[in-house]
């Protein structure tokens, strides 16, 4: 689309989108907003985007000292890090093959990885809480990492693109001697690491904000990732102590928000794809 | 792709299949294995930790069909559906003609527009629990100060589903956004020009004549999209209404939720399951049509 109009077409449009900015900002704002005020000023009816007297400092403590804040965000690095990690290596060394070598059932399991694509996470649920649930590992970081290893779609992105590197490049590494493991480790995933990041900001954003899962295997508070351990502090909170609360939700919402304003560009990138991806 | 020569080289074959076999074993396990028990528990009687399985056949299922709760639970999913998938689209069109358009400030929009979409919903679902709170919630403070009595958002059973619907619609219209904004970059410029010279001077007009027959594909996509994701709703319903008031919010996975996984029917919430994941199928196969018609286009 080219740009262009009236000068007064030029201040609607951002007259509307500044209008619609608002709407769409206000939970943040107000959030933060919240998370700064005293109760005798949350239970204003005055509005006010500052507060007249600060309570930053004892809502924030309390939010700290109430719930284990920081253990949850801790598990949630523990948990999208392990995932990613463990994704990448069962997806690139497959990713590989599939993209670059010749071998008998090629077909069949790329075709495997695009039914892959189209099953919902939550289909397996019941039958993957079964199996931890008889191998006594519910309510564990492994409850919470292991079901999400095979990723189709890190497979499907990764082969994408090893299917785009040159071929001369691997005959090439094959002349100097170098096995296929070699070309993988010393070739390859070097040469991969933008797709890498663009899958990893799926990833990421995908299991820091997943519910459904952690919230079926995981019953102790100390495992608790930030969206379930939010559910469980606005439950400890019985949703009255809005200061603290707020200030608790900004805690929880922080990372994702800054890392996505750190690196906007990639992060739309990435979630385009996997919204194409559905 | 065709399948080479296996005998081609002994060597890179063996490598190969070193390769892509803890891929396969994950895939067999945790993927394709579930997802096919799941349909077999679904033609049992059995609860979880009950030392006995029977196979009922299509029991689970008769008594679906006869469950007020699952039906109830099946049309507020689509009603659902219905509210948010127009209401993202539209938007999410809107914003990004809006924003494409504009000369200068489009990655502040953009990124201004996309942040819903990335914060974490649990987090902010408790924000709007906040902001609709009957008393001292912001949206019925100010609704009050222009004279409108805002009553209560979430316990009202006509308006809850609605409200869980709006949260949806603020939630995605961003990520509809950047999906129009790639059909958009996709239109060739020339394209506006040619359509100029024949006379389509106005705004309308060129949108008419040139950016939404181009965009059809497009739309066509991301209304599908938009409906496997919207299908999928959870996460608000568990913490603001748990499925109430007087099942008004029951939607079907967390229905699936209820009977698996609080009242261990583990046989009834795979039938669930089951019903769950033919409609996202059938959904997902109408978005491979449209991503086929998308790149015969773009």
């Amino acid at each position: 689309m080219r740009p262009g109009g009236s000068i007064l077409g030029h201040v609607l449009r951002h007259a509307v989108l500044l209008a619609g900015l608002v709407i769409m900002l206000m939970p943040f704002v107000w959030m933060i907003s919240t998370s700064l005020k005293p109760p005798n000023e949350i239970f204003s009816t005055k509005l006010s985007l500052l507060p007249t007297n600060w309570a930053a400092v004892e809502n924030y403590t309390k939010a700290f000292t109430k719930v284990p804040l920081l253990r949850y965000l801790l598990n949630g690095v523990i948990v999208t890090g392990g995932i990613f990690f463990l994704q990448l290596v069962v997806a690139l060394p497959a990713a590989y093959a599939l993209a670059k070598l010749r071998f008998k059932g090629r077909d069949i399991l790329f075709t495997m990885v695009l039914v892959g694509l189209m099953i919902p996470a939550q289909a397996p649920a019941i039958p993957r809480y079964v199996m931890l649930y008889e191998i006594g590992l519910l309510d564990s970081y492994a409850a919470l990492i292991l079901p999400f290893v095979f990723s189709a779609f890190g497979i499907f992105l990764m082969r994408q693109f090893f299917k785009t590197v040159p071929d001369d490049l691997m005959h090439a590494a094959r002349l100097d001697g170098l096995g296929e493991f070699e070309i993988l480790w010393r070739i390859m995933l070097p040469l991969a690491m933008p797709a890498m990041l663009a899958f990893g900001v799926i990833s990421i954003v995908t299991h820091w904000n997943d519910f459904f899962w952690p919230l079926i295997v995981i019953q102790t508070g100390d495992l608790a990732t930030p969206p379930l351990g939010t559910l469980f502090f606005r439950n400890e909170e019985a949703g009255s102590d809005f200061g603290p609360l707020m200030a608790g939700t900004v805690v929880i919402t922080a990372p994702l928000v800054l890392l996505f304003l750190a690196a906007q560009r990639r992060f739309i990138e990435g979630v385009t794809l996997s919204g194409m991806k559905g | 792709m065709t399948d080479a020569n296996p005998a081609d080289n002994p060597g890179e074959r063996r490598a190969a299949y070193a390769l892509v076999s803890p891929a396969w074993v994950a895939f067999v396990v945790l993927l394709a294995g579930p997802s096919l028990a799941v349909v077999v528990l679904s033609l049992t009687d059995w609860q979880l930790g009950a030392p006995t399985m029977n196979f009922i056949g299509l029991g689970n299922y008769e008594q679906l069909f006869t469950d007020r709760v699952f039906w109830k639970s099946f049309t507020n999913t689509f009603v659902y559906c219905l509210v948010v998938v127009p209401g993202s689209v539209f938007l999410g069109l809107g914003l990004a003609l809006l924003i494409e358009g504009a000369t200068f400030g489009r990655a502040f929009y953009r990124a201004a527009y996309f942040l819903p979409v990335t914060s974490t919903l649990i987090a902010m679902a408790v924000v709007w629990e906040f902001l609709l709170h009957p008393s001292v919630g912001l949206i019925n403070i100010v609704l009050e100060q222009v004279g409108i009595t805002g009553g209560d958002w979430l316990k009202n059973p006509s308006r809850a589903l609605f409200t869980l619907a709006g949260i949806g619609i603020w939630q995605s219209a961003g990520l509809n956004m950047v999906l129009f904004m790639a059909g958009l970059k996709a239109i060739p410029p020339d394209l506006y020009e040619a359509a100029e010279i024949d006379g389509a001077s106005s705004v309308w007009e060129r949108f008419r004549c040139v950016t939404w027959p181009m965009l059809g594909p497009a739309t066509l996509f991301v209304t599908v999209v938009s409906g496997i994701r919207s299908f999928q709703v959870f996460d608000t319903v568990e913490v603001l209404t748990k499925g109430g008031p007087n099942k008004a919010t029951e939607v079907l996975l967390y229905t699936m939720y209820t009977e698996a996984f609080n009242f261990f029917r583990t046989g009834y919430g795979a039938a669930i399951t089951v019903v769950f994941l033919v409609v996202v199928l059938a959904l997902t196969l109408l978005q491979v049509k449209a991503g086929e018609k998308r790149t015969h286009y773009g």
